[in-house]
């Protein structure tokens, strides 16, 4: 049977090729990396080269002008910018998988604030060496976002806070002032909306579709109403009267049509447009709406017409969740010289002035807020530092994908009239309690 | 080097010893020219998808170290055998979700959003489809033209085409000014489940047109010729006619679609978003869990989704007779009871549109 | 001799009868079948067309109206089509990285596609079901999860430490592409050359070729049709992969356009930049119908390839 015995060859080589790899498999240990608690002996932060900065999206092009401006004047190691997909999870998901291989040109990482817990822990960036970092003159809220366990893991670089924009024109017509709580928001938009007659016209929206921005408004609704998601000790403590009713608010305004029904698919963009268009009296959002909506073009009906105030909490005033990114350094990157000299570089004063003229991005040194030219590009900029002063971050966990879904699992259920406010916080609590010990 | 025979797919008489032994000259060393033919595609598959399907049966065995270190925060990482605990803790509802279902474990969530979406995409596309063929049968003009638009919905890229479907959906977009209503399509809702529906159903509803257009364009006019004479009507026509001798290829089509819906990925994650239940999919969670570093669990779920799809093809092997074996033995023991000629056009045909993109 | 029965029939015909004959009017049902025929295929080139025609038109608006409803653009503007190719997108390059990864998977798939389904077809060996199911179950996995392994081949990293490192190469994505458009192309070939009896061969190696020349030179022309529908299959299919080419190739100078255009910057860094997403979507599309355009009559003639008989 000559014909069989290369079948079984074949065959045979195939499995044992297959047993080889498996052994192969088995001999190295699974592949995953080992906590960074382990490598003991301190990162090498001397080594000069080329690194490669991972970064998302460069809306303005600014930031290659700085990653050349950084080149000129540094010879011995050059940045190469490498920019990832617009979407948040899949920068992360390019930073985890490029950890794992250890690939040794990712040396910068621009790491979400909310990332800080799980990238320090899990071991993918280095612990920054405190004396070449100092932190004198920036916001604490920033700093407190890039420090994990009393050490700091990322340097910041850009910061975000929520802001209220609302429609001065509507408000002057009819003698009132920006709202300084949910009730009176409500009565603004009462009298307003009554005295419009305008179908079109909206009362107030922010960021409800099932993503981190609902994670974001839901914060935003807990900590305006005296609540917590996580207390002052790190525990859970989210299944509180104020929490509920804080979300309570919320559900209760998508009910009777305060909030418009359609705003339950609403990211940043669509709340935006919509406050263009002139149907929100009230938005919430971030400081980049401001430019945009001042813009001549025609793409927004309300040039000159809007304002922004501080957050309005549920009883009283609100608290604005943090938002901004800060850079890290990966710990499998070669060239951790250059990498330290680029994170000096890009949060010193002057490349954050610039970032912020170019992006409106909010800069992290307290300083730049009344900066004559920053102020003079974006006037709302004092009220925005206030904004992230006051700032409370979103819960700090190793596992933050777990923890965000779960709280976006609570909140949309609720908002969505699926289940109670109180049921849904007693149901995120105890799912907490198993995620952040 | 060989001789040409008669019938060189002839079955040889089986001796006594049971082997079937090839008694014609072709078969003589035909085996190692075979295997030698064969080896890039085997090697190519060993390497690239064969090993690292071992390696997730590797990695479904075993969970991430996830504890952290209450001194230094650190999480002790590495891997620990767990044996099959990744399979059997599907069954112990540790993850509950609400869906369309209530609250069930989130990974009979996906079994059953998966299936459900199979079950109504795939029944839509074949309607749809087999009525399109029907109709392109008929007209001699313009086919041309309509076959090259037909393949407009397959030949974008899917980011472009979730994209796509994304903004016709969006609560002010187009669709619903179409319909004059304000459907939340991508809420996580049951208008999602329809969202998703009408999305794929539109990219694949022409593949199983044409390949049953090629099934019915083999059926010879003198058959329906026949059948009118005999006073058929044009429904009796359809059923006893049309419908059995599309068959093979409508089978064989049906079952590539539905092992890709199976697999569908794309549309519920680009165009819904993840961490929506009600249309979440086994390859989405698969997908969501390998994004948590739980690669354990994720590939545990991979893997019984793919039993899932083999058991699946295997079913319509045997119930429905897709012809997908194209082993030539086989066929002809079937056709030889059968009595007629091999229908050869359809399922090759069939065979050439039913992989389909991803 | 049909002449001659004409000319018998015709004197036994009237000129009435004569012009029904050569005039056929064909009965009202028929002709409206007819007419509910073309309205059909007018109905499946709108539905086929429809969301085609909402990209074209929503890549042809103004970029800051990328989400309006209107049905006709107004204005019409190019604006977008100008920034899918402007620098920071390096879009013309990349969509020359998808020509190089699809062009060669295509021709690589169609290459050991043919002589596997040679062997499958025309030889005899044991196991040729086992080695189908194989095949097929390959292509049965999803990517998703395939991907880690991969990516640790590929990137050498333990336990592969032996393997070339792969990352930004073209290899990195056209071998995982191979083992997706090989079983698809295997069984197709297959099926199309059992379709095509022995017989052909054996009268040409009966005139002296050899059967692998046999093959060559009158199964192949004969399987063109067939052959030249796998390749187109593969090829969209090797063109629209997207996981695969945004894990391996990760330099702008090597990505393919599927990632390019998941890289495409709006105006904010919260905005999907749906204009751009929607002219690109137009530019990789295009090309694609126009090659199927003009390669549809071999596609017909291969979907109707039973006709070989």
């Amino acid at each position: 049977m000559s014909f069989v015995r290369p079948a079984r060859r074949v065959l045979i080589a195939a499995a044992s090729m297959s047993a080889l790899f498996v052994a192969a498999a088995c001999g190295g240990g699974g592949g995953a990396p080992s906590g960074g608690g382990s490598s003991a002996a301190a990162a090498d932060f001397s080594k000069q080269g080329d690194i490669e900065v991972w970064h998302g999206k460069d809306v303005s092009g600014n930031f290659a002008k700085q990653i050349k401006a950084f080149n000129d004047s540094h010879p011995n190691g050059k940045v190469i910018d490498h920019e990832l997909p617009d979407s948040a999870d899949q920068q992360r998901q390019q930073m985890i998988q490029n950890t794992q291989i250890k690939n040794p040109k990712m040396a910068v990482l621009s790491v979400d604030v909310v990332w800080t817990a799980e990238f320090a822990a899990k071991g993918y960036v280095e612990a920054l060496p405190p004396d070449q970092f100092p932190t004198t003159g920036f916001i604490p809220a920033t700093v407190d976002s890039a420090t994990y366990f009393n050490k700091l893991y990322a340097y910041p670089a850009t910061s975000d806070g929520g802001l209220l924009y609302y429609r001065k024109d509507l408000l002057d017509k009819y003698g009132l002032k920006p709202p300084t709580s949910f009730d009176e928001m409500k009565a603004a938009c009462d009298k307003i909306q009554a005295g419009e007659k305008d179908s079109k016209l909206g009362c107030f929206a922010g960021q409800y579709n099932k993503y981190e921005g609902l994670t974001v408004n839901f914060d935003e609704a807990v900590h305006g109403a005296g609540g917590v998601i996580v207390d002052d000790a790190g525990k859970p403590n989210v299944a509180t009267p104020e929490a509920t009713k804080g979300l309570q608010t919320l559900t209760d305004w998508f009910k009777d049509g305060h909030i418009p029904k359609a705003a339950i698919t609403w990211q940043e963009e669509q709340g935006r447009q919509a406050f263009q268009k002139g149907q929100l009296i009230f938005h919430r959002n971030w400081g980049y709406v401001y430019n945009l909506a001042s813009k001549n073009d025609g793409s927004s009906d309300i040039v000159g017409k809007f304002d922004v105030a501080p957050l309005p909490g549920i009883t009283g005033p609100g608290v604005s969740s943090l938002g901004g990114h800060n850079y890290a350094i990966a710990k499998n990157a070669e060239n951790k010289g250059t990498a330290v000299d680029f994170l000096k570089f890009i949060s010193s004063k002057e490349q954050q002035k610039s970032s912020s003229l170019a992006t409106s991005n909010s800069p992290v040194l307290e300083e730049l807020y009344s900066d004559p030219d920053l102020t003079k590009k974006f006037p709302f900029m004092p009220t925005q530092l206030k904004s992230i002063q006051g700032a409370k971050p979103r819960p700090k966990a190793v596992e933050y994908g777990d923890v965000t879904l779960a709280i976006q699992d609570a909140a949309y259920g609720a908002l969505q009239g699926q289940t109670q406010p109180d049921a849904a916080l007693q149901a995120l609590q105890a799912k907490l309690q198993t995620l952040i010990k | 080097m060989a001789t040409a025979t008669a019938e060189p797919q002839s079955l040889p008489a089986t001796e006594g010893d049971g082997h079937k032994h090839k008694k014609n000259a072709l078969s003589d060393g035909q085996g190692r020219l075979a295997w030698i033919l064969l080896a890039p595609t085997l090697i190519i598959i060993a390497v690239v998808a064969g090993i690292p399907v071992i390696l997730s049966f590797w990695e479904s065995l075993h969970q991430t170290n996830a504890g952290v270190d209450p001194n230094t925060g650190m999480i002790a990482g590495g891997d620990k055998f767990v044996g099959l605990q990744n399979f059997t803790d599907i069954f112990t509802g540790a993850n509950p979700v609400t869906g369309s279902y209530g609250t069930i474990d989130r990974f009979w969530n996906a079994f059953l959003n998966t299936t459900f979406i199979t079950i109504v995409c795939v029944l839509l596309e074949t309607v749809i489809g087999v009525a399109m063929a029907l109709i392109m049968a008929k007209a001699f003009r313009g086919r041309g033209i309509v076959r090259a638009g037909i393949l407009v919905p397959w030949a974008i890229p899917t980011i472009v085409s979730a994209l796509m479907w994304k903004l016709i959906f969006d609560s002010s977009g187009v669709m619903n000014r179409i319909l004059g209503t304000q459907i939340l399509w991508l809420a996580d809702t049951g208008a999602s489940f329809w969202a998703i529906v009408i999305a794929d159903t539109w990219k694949t509803a022409p593949f199983i047109g044409l390949l049953t257009l090629a099934g019915l364009q083999t059926i010879p006019a003198e058959v329906y010729e026949a059948a009118k004479v005999d006073g058929a009507s044009t429904w009796q026509q359809f059923v006893r006619i049309t419908l059995p001798m599309v068959k093979p290829a409508l089978v064989v089509a049906v079952l590539f679609r539905t092992l890709d819906t199976l697999r569908m990925f794309d549309l519920p994650y680009g165009m819904i978003g993840p961490g929506k239940y009600r249309v979440e999919t086994l390859s989405v969670f698969a997908y969501q869990e390998a994004a948590q570093t739980r690669y354990g669990p994720a590939a545990a779920y991979a893997i019984i989704l793919f039993i899932y799809v083999l058991l699946v093809a295997f079913l319509f092997v045997r119930i429905l007779g897709a012809e997908v074996i194209g082993d030539a033995d086989v066929q002809k023991k079937k056709k030889k009871k059968k009595g007629d000629e091999e229908p050869a056009g359809p399922p090759a045909t069939a065979l050439e549109m039913a992989g389909g993109a991803h | 001799m049909s002449a001659t029965t004409a000319d018998v029939r015709e004197e036994h015909l009237s000129k009435e009868e004569i012009e029904q004959l050569a005039h056929p009017k064909r009965p009202l049902k028929a002709r409206v079948g007819v007419v509910l025929s073309y309205v059909g295929m007018a109905l499946i080139v709108l539905y086929c067309i429809i969301p085609f025609y909402w990209m074209v038109v929503s890549s042809l608006r103004l970029p800051t109206e990328g989400q309006s409803t209107e049905f006709i653009p107004s204005p019409v503007s190019i604006d977008n089509y100008k920034g899918v190719f402007s620098a920071q997108n390096n879009f013309g390059r990349s969509l020359i990285n998808s020509v190089i990864v699809a062009g060669t998977t295509t021709i690589l798939v169609l290459l050991f596609g043919i002589i596997g389904a040679y062997a499958l077809a025309r030889l005899r060996f044991r196991g040729k079901v086992l080695v189908l199911w194989l095949i097929m179950a390959c292509s049965m996995f999803p990517l998703v999860v395939l991907l880690p392994p991969l990516l640790k081949m590929f990137s050498s990293t333990s336990p592969f430490t032996w393997f070339p490192y792969w990352i930004n190469t073209y290899q990195s994505v056209i071998l995982p592409g191979l083992s997706f458009g090989l079983p698809l192309a295997v069984w197709t070939l297959t099926a199309f050359f059992k379709q095509l009896p022995v017989e052909l061969e054996q009268a040409a190696m009966v005139d002296g070729c050899t059967p692998g020349v046999a093959f060559r030179k009158v199964i192949l022309p004969l399987a063109a049709p067939g052959v030249l529908t796998t390749a187109i299959i593969v090829f969209i299919g090797a063109w629209n992969e997207f996981l695969l080419a945004l894990t391996f190739l990760q330099d702008k100078d090597i990505q393919t356009a599927t990632v390019a255009i998941s890289k495409f910057t709006g105006t904010t860094g919260f905005d999907t930049p749906y204009g751009t997403i929607m002219a690109a979507g137009v530019v990789v599309t295009v090309p694609l119908l126009l090659a199927v355009l003009i390669f549809q009559r071999r596609i017909v003639a291969g979907l109707t390839a039973g006709g070989v008989k």
